[in-house]
């Protein structure tokens, strides 16, 4: 449907007024809701999360994408509600006890809601506990801990041990990053995944929770 | 009473140079800085650990063996001077008794040193700023600031030499501005935000400084022009963005020097250059022999104008060499033998040519570092009054050096840096002369992620 290449294309030059305006249209004139964030809204931000892996975007850019598709997605919230939809998977996302940074878990947070994902950030400073209480309420398919310091990247593992404590691990899948983590670290310390920047966090939250696209 | 910097201490470029200051100042156990000579300054850092009170003794280890290394390792290669930095990890602050702790184990390592080889030598600490653990931030009240204050006097009294900070006023702003390449955004919160908090706290520290005796050795505007750096680097920010962000940093920088602070200013401080200028204090700076800690594309003009040469933090681990940081030591210790046979062969201009040159033409980071930048932006800072004016006049003149730069076929910018530099230019151009005018605007643009009381608003 060419409205919806539109739209995709419309998201990707960060045409806010204008992917607010089609959205609109597209959904007045009947077409579901769902084919509407799958084939115009996600469709444009896969094309987004490509440009900025190959350095062709930057992030204010991929930002004003991002924006155009929350507020679009309040245009679809009630419709993709009404219709039963399922999101792709929710998200749980904090920075770990200890940790008082905060960019790099956004940065994640931001990809992932482009990508389609419901995303819950905890915030930073996280105790281990409080995860444990977020993923009891939100029922996440995946958390995501940050850590951006040697002494506090330990905290990651605390934090997994709490989780396993409280007999919800085998209920999620957990992925780790920040500048000191590697995959051999989340290895060590019993988590899923690593990911060294917000566009692979979306790689690996999609092979994680199986979606492709 | 405020130091208003209205002209330039080092009015002349060929002044600018590694090494030399109009303004030495001597501290710690005899440590001369500026006065011919550059030294280096280490930096260090735990391994992968538990920093927490069960640990502690593990922890204060450590930093034993750290300054056992520093002692065999000025031993064995000899510098003319040495300066050490701790910087405090964020628990060491909210319990200032264990930064005062490993201050006083660092000064006598430092003590010992000086008494076995006579090495000038001096301990540079630096708190960690940890007012901004709630959002938003409470900078100017509350158990936050208490503990720093706390933990700036303790390491004080344990004998700090030199007491600096990477403070954080204006940087929950500047964090968002950055990233939506909001350009009026980031000047609100340099030139409004984070001068107004650099005022407030500096004064403190500064006033503490003088109680025990101790060098006020300046802030680094690190939380904004280096996360600037780093997502440029990283490809996520422009980095003609990342350059007009270093000019612009200068001057919430600057705020300490106003209050009373004399130097060395920090070393991940790259605004350290126009600091220089204009107040002719020394300064630390980092470029390649950081890499330890972080890659930069200004590894070589960063060193064009230091008087102390660091490697920013290296974590104490093992290398095949031998302990991580002795192995920056030694990198530090030699990059220094060639700044000080340059100026005593009198080759330095030659030698500050070729840090420049390698560097600039690549990056437009670099291009702002180079000495004739650094005059510039310097220049367009003193004849502003006002900490907005200032801001954006060096913001304003970045973007003018770096066009020229284009022009004059001195740097290659690909088509989407010369797109930004294009719309920065005019952003800038369109900021209200007082910031009055953007202040309201900036309220309703930002005003959730910021208390305006925490900033005197």
């Amino acid at each position: 449907m060419r409205e919806l290449q539109d739209l995709a294309q419309l998201l990707e030059q960060g045409e806010s007024q204008k992917v607010l305006a089609l959205t609109q249209q597209l959904v007045d004139s009947g077409v579901s809701p769902q084919t509407v964030l799958n084939d115009g809204l996600i469709a444009g931000m896969a094309v987004v999360g490509e440009k900025m892996r190959n350095g062709e975007m930057y992030l204010p850019e991929v930002l004003q994408s991002a924006g155009a598709m929350k507020a679009s997605l309040k245009i679809l919230k009630p419709h993709l509600a009404r219709e039963g939809a399922k999101s792709r998977g929710k998200i749980l996302i904090g920075t770990v006890k200890g940790d008082m940074h905060d960019i790099g878990k956004n940065l994640v947070g931001i990809m992932l809601q482009g990508a389609g994902f419901e995303i819950v950030d905890i915030g930073l400073n996280v105790e281990p506990q409080k995860f444990v209480a977020a993923i009891t309420e939100h029922t996440p398919a995946i958390v995501g801990l940050s850590a951006m310091l040697t002494t506090t990247m330990l905290n990651m593992k605390t934090t997994i041990d709490a989780i396993v404590e409280a007999g919800l691990r085998s209920n999620v899948k957990i992925i780790i990053g920040g500048a000191p983590v590697s995959q051999k670290f989340a290895d060590e310390i019993g988590a899923d995944g690593n990911s060294r920047d917000a566009v692979l966090a979306v790689d690996k939250v999609r092979q994680l929770i199986g979606h492709t696209s | 009473m405020r130091n208003i910097f209205k002209t330039l201490a080092i009015p002349d470029q060929r002044q600018l140079m590694f090494g030399r200051t109009p303004e030495p100042l001597t501290c710690g156990f005899g440590l001369k800085l500026g006065n011919g000579q550059v030294y280096p300054e280490l930096n260090f850092t735990l391994p992968t650990m538990p920093l927490v009170e069960t640990n502690w003794a593990a922890v204060v280890a450590q930093y034993e063996e750290i300054g056992t290394i520093i002692e065999r390792a000025a031993g064995r290669l000899k510098p003319p001077g040495l300066m050490v930095e701790f910087e405090l990890l964020p628990p060491m602050t909210e319990h200032p008794s264990w930064g005062a702790e490993l201050t006083s184990l660092l000064l006598r390592h430092l003590s010992q040193l000086h008494k076995d080889t006579g090495i000038p030598c001096a301990l540079r600490v630096t708190p960690t700023d940890i007012r901004d653990v709630t959002k938003p931030p409470e900078l100017r009240s509350g158990k936050p600031l208490e503990l720093l204050l706390q933990s700036f006097e303790q390491c004080a009294v344990a004998g700090a030499h030199v007491l600096s900070i990477e403070s954080v006023g204006g940087k929950e702003v500047h964090d968002e501005a950055l990233l939506y390449g909001d350009i009026e955004g980031v000047i609100f919160a340099l030139g409004v935000l984070a001068s107004r908090d650099m005022e407030f706290l500096w004064e403190k520290i500064v006033a503490i400084c003088s109680k025990h005796n101790v060098v006020p050795g300046g802030d680094s505007a690190c939380g904004f022009a280096n996360t600037a750096m780093q997502l440029a680097g990283q490809g996520m920010l422009p980095e003609v963005l990342a350059s007009v962000v270093r000019a612009a940093s200068c001057v919430r920088s600057l705020v300490a020097y106003e209050c009373g602070a004399f130097g060395p200013s920090k070393d991940c401080a790259y605004e350290g250059p126009v600091i220089k200028a204009i107040t002719g204090a020394p300064i630390a700076m980092e470029g390649k022999s950081a890499s330890c800690a972080h890659f930069s594309p200004v590894g070589n003009v960063a060193a064009a104008m230091c008087d102390l040469w660091s490697n920013e933090s290296v974590q104490n681990v093992r290398l095949l060499s031998g302990p991580a940081p002795e192995a920056y030591f030694e990198l530090l210790v030699y990059d220094c033998r060639l700044f000080n046979q340059a100026l005593e062969t009198k080759t330095e201009n030659m030698y500050q040519n070729l840090l420049v040159s390698s560097d600039i033409h690549l990056s437009p980071q670099a291009f702002v570092l180079s000495p004739e930048s650094t005059m510039r932006i310097a220049t367009a800072v003193v004849r502003e009054s006002g900490h907005y004016a200032q801001t954006l006049a060096a913001a304003k003149e970045a973007a003018s050096l770096l066009s020229e730069g284009v022009r004059h076929k001195e740097l290659q910018l690909n088509s989407r840096e010369t797109e930004w530099l294009e719309r920065i230019t005019r952003e800038l151009d369109a900021l209200p002369s007082d910031e009055q005018d953007m202040i309201i605007t900036m309220q309703e643009r930002y005003g959730h992620l910021f208390a305006a009381n925490s900033y005197g608003l």
